[in-house]
């Protein structure tokens, strides 16, 4: 691991970080829990959006900027997915 | 002071992140999880965006992190108005304390056109 950020930079993603994951379980209970498929498609949605989230603070962490073409694939995958599964709820394949 | 504003965004960005993620795991109804989850997600991972572009201060990576935000604010309200539209399509329960709704009788369930008057007339 890189030093190069200081100790309240550190303090502050170890904090966000955790702040996510939390995000992650409440998310996850709905996208177990979700009455319909819409719910399940939207809570599928903020989990892509929070997991590039937890990638972008862990290339803050490391230092290394390669890993925010991740987070830029990840939300591309992510919004074609749900125009997908919104098109095919509406209309069939 | 760079390390005061790069912890300022990045405490901001995941406590709008947690909000979305209270708003969908409480909120009653499909349309009012939908409206949690967008606005909040994508102020929360803009503000991520930005976060990444002071640390990083090169001018890719800012270009980079201007590229995350365009492409989030463009993207999080189409996806949310095609799960809102099948969604309403698919007859989804609204909340039973709600006040209107202002699309009642004006979809054309069968065809899935919105007319603008609650009658619609024929067309031949």
């Amino acid at each position: 691991m890189n030093f190069s950020a200081s100790i309240l930079v550190n303090l502050s993603i170890s904090v966000s970080l955790f702040l996510l994951v939390a995000s992650l379980i409440l998310v996850l209970i709905r996208f177990l829990r979700g009455p319909d498929i819409p719910d399940r498609i939207i809570a599928f949605d903020l989990l892509a959006i929070i997991m590039m989230g937890i990638i972008i603070l862990y290339s803050i962490k490391v230092d290394i900027y390669i890993y925010l073409d991740v987070a830029i694939i990840m939300a591309l995958i992510a919004f074609l997915g749900t125009v997908a599964y919104a098109k095919y709820l509406e209309k069939g394949i | 002071m760079k390390e005061i504003i790069l912890s300022f965004f990045i405490l901001g960005g995941s406590f709008f992140i947690f909000i979305a993620a209270l708003g969908i795991l409480r909120l009653p109804d499909l349309y009012t999880r939908m409206h949690a989850s967008a606005k909040a997600s994508s102020l929360g991972v803009g503000l991520f965006a930005i976060a990444a572009g002071i640390h990083f201060s090169q001018f890719w990576v800012l270009v980079e992190s201007l590229l995350i935000i365009i492409f989030i604010f463009l993207t999080a309200p189409i996806s949310t108005h095609m799960i809102a539209r099948a969604g309403y399509l698919l007859n989804i329960n609204l909340w039973e304390k709600n006040v209107s709704d202002e699309l009642e009788n004006r979809y054309d369930l069968e065809n899935s056109i919105l007319h603008s008057s609650s009658n619609p007339r024929k067309r031949d």
